[in-house]
């Protein structure tokens, strides 16, 4: 395994009883890159981003993250990792402010630093005048924008996002896109998924997962070429048809 | 519009004029108006938030409007609710099936609910059920996502409704998955069922008859996907090179941009200038962006499709950070 690679797994693998969700998978992402993690509904993708962040043991094989092994060395992964997952990131009955000061807390950054960087997060957002808000309160467009600054909060090596624009209007789509592109100019890995084909191409290189398996990974363009398709779209939808039934069909 | 009067064969399967809702200081729907032509599938298209859900729970006479008169099937959705109810089959956006019973227990559940059975209407859902009938016997709760969704549209049908109402169904769904769906919407609707669904997903209007726009409780335009493309107003451009970030950066100084997109694995650029020809605002922006340092650019005149007509409507999000 190479010592700078930002996530390296290595034929990690997750069973559930007969199930394999995750089957022996290897791939690295080199640091400040764009990394978009596809696949199918059912594929391995959440079992895969649950064990790369620490929260689900692998059956088999290895993961390293920034440098260490999220096992042997979870509490060292967590302080540098970020994570925004699709279903929850922000406590909705709290303020803004409220939340960003919580979530530093959480990361051990001091009052100081904390103030700081809330002041400088708002100001960037254009938040400054609804820090008082409560979370509940505010367009999901807002609140994703949001949940993905106070994920990056501790200024972690690496970034996860599972999801982060479902559901969310296209301007907006757009300008969390840019805010990606940004993080990853400032040095921070992106892992990212999702299932707006079109964001596929934003990525400096994305995976396919079919039924536990990467049956891709290259640059998007690198992935146009090797299936002769238009867009990452025909590509997905090429990979994942080889693939009818098996792996949907098992997930739980 | 017509104003003729309308032929009874021709009855609107809905007829939405004026309708308003608001939840405290909120204005979920925001005096809204449209029909729905019978074998129609029409799609509502928009974000989270814009009022998708409150409008299919009017029209499923879930939530009374405040304001207007909604009609389905030619009922009143407040009057008439109990006569409208057993001629209306509901998806609603949330998976809302009974997770401890099994596939099977669900559909015989939901056809005994309107006094029917699963092996009488067993034909009408059969192109879909036999997807999920070899897990008959699992508990719904322990489907995957595609399946989940399978079962709910089953369960929406077996009562043989007129018309079917789809809140987001493809939300959060693969790619693939999204596609057969809608394979299957298109089968329905071929036997003669009108659909109304909504969607996130701009680019899932093309599989509609035609379209509403909606974001922020009104609606921004209705009509053929295609048509709707066709009013876009100012000189739209695709931009391909590498470079992309700074691409985006460099374009929007454009002293006439008016916005600047990426769309997959081009850049969508509006030029600001009414009336001009397109090709010469791409020559333009070509020797423009030559001037800029970037070479190994193709600038050339697009299209407009949904989702360009969608943000231009919009104008800016709320909140946008410049």
């Amino acid at each position: 395994m190479s010592a700078d690679a930002a996530v390296e797994a290595h034929a990690l693998t997750r069973r559930f009883g007969a199930f394999t969700a995750v089957d022996a998978i290897s791939f690295s992402v080199a640091q400040g890159e764009v990394f978009g993690f596809l696949g199918a509904n059912g594929a391995g993708k959440t079992t895969a981003i649950r064990m790369l962040t620490g929260l689900l043991a692998p059956t088999s094989g290895e993961a390293r993250v920034a440098g260490r092994d999220v096992y042997t060395q979870a509490e060292e992964v967590k302080r540098r990792i970020g994570y925004m997952s699709q279903r929850f990131s922000l406590y909705e009955d709290l303020t803004v402010r409220e939340n960003i000061t919580l979530y530093g807390g959480i990361y051990g950054l001091t009052d100081r630093e904390i103030d700081e960087r809330a002041d400088r997060l708002l100001q960037t957002l254009g938040f400054t005048h609804a820090a008082g808000d409560l979370v509940r309160s505010l367009p999901l467009g807002w609140r994703q924008k949001l949940a993905f600054s106070v994920a990056m909060i501790h200024q972690p090596e690496i970034v996860f996002l599972d999801e982060p624009t479902g559901g969310v209007d296209p301007i907006t789509r757009r300008q969390f896109w840019e805010m990606i592109y940004a993080a990853a100019a400032g040095g921070t890995t992106v892992f990212v998924t999702t299932h707006y084909m079109d964001e596929a191409e934003y990525c400096d290189r994305v995976s396919i997962m079919v039924a536990g398996r990467i049956a891709a990974l290259g640059t998007p363009d690198e992935l146009k070429r090797r299936y002769d398709a238009a867009s990452m779209d025909e590509v997905f939808v090429r990979l994942a048809r080889a693939d009818e039934g098996g792996a949907q069909e098992a997930a739980t | 519009m017509s104003a003729a009067a309308p032929d009874p064969s021709t009855i609107n399967a809905v007829s939405v004029d004026g309708v308003a809702k608001r939840f405290g200081s909120v204005a979920a729907l925001d005096g809204i108006s449209f029909t729905v032509a019978p074998g129609e599938i029409f799609g509502f298209i928009g974000p989270d938030g814009a009022g998708k859900t409150t409008l299919f729970r009017i029209l499923t006479t879930l939530v009374v409007p405040d304001a207007g008169t909604a009609r389905v099937l030619g009922l009143d959705v407040v009057r008439d609710l109990w006569a409208l109810r057993t001629r209306v089959g509901y998806m609603p956006g949330r998976f809302s099936l009974y997770p401890d019973l099994s596939v099977e227990e669900n559909l015989d559940f939901f056809a005994s609910v309107f006094g029917t059975t699963l092996k009488a209407q067993y034909d009408l859902i059969a192109p879909i059920y036999r997807q999920i009938e070899p897990f008959k016997e699992r508990r719904a709760g322990a489907l995957s996502g595609g399946m989940k969704q399978k079962l709910a549209l089953c369960c929406a049908l077996v009562h043989r409704p007129e018309i079917l109402f789809l809140d987001e169904p493809t939300t959060g769904v693969d790619a693939v998955s999204r596609r057969e769906f809608w394979d299957l919407l298109g089968e329905l609707r071929a036997g003669g069922l009108t659909i109304v669904v909504s969607t996130p997903y701009m680019e899932e209007a093309g599989r509609c008859d035609r379209v509403a726009l909606i974001a922020g409780g009104r609606i921004l335009d209705v009509d053929a996907p295609d048509a709707i493309g066709a009013r876009y107003p100012l000189p739209l451009l695709a931009v391909r090179g590498p470079r992309r970030f700074e691409l985006i950066q460099a374009l929007r100084r454009h002293p006439h941009a008016r916005s600047v997109y990426p769309f997959g694995d081009e850049l969508h650029y509006t030029d600001a200038r009414e009336a001009v020809d397109p090709a010469a605002v791409a020559a333009d922006v070509q020797a423009y962006l030559s001037a800029e340092g970037f070479a190994d650019t193709v600038v050339e005149p697009v299209r407009a499709g949904i989702e360009d007509s969608f943000m231009a409507l919009m104008g800016a999000p709320e909140g946008a950070a410049a």
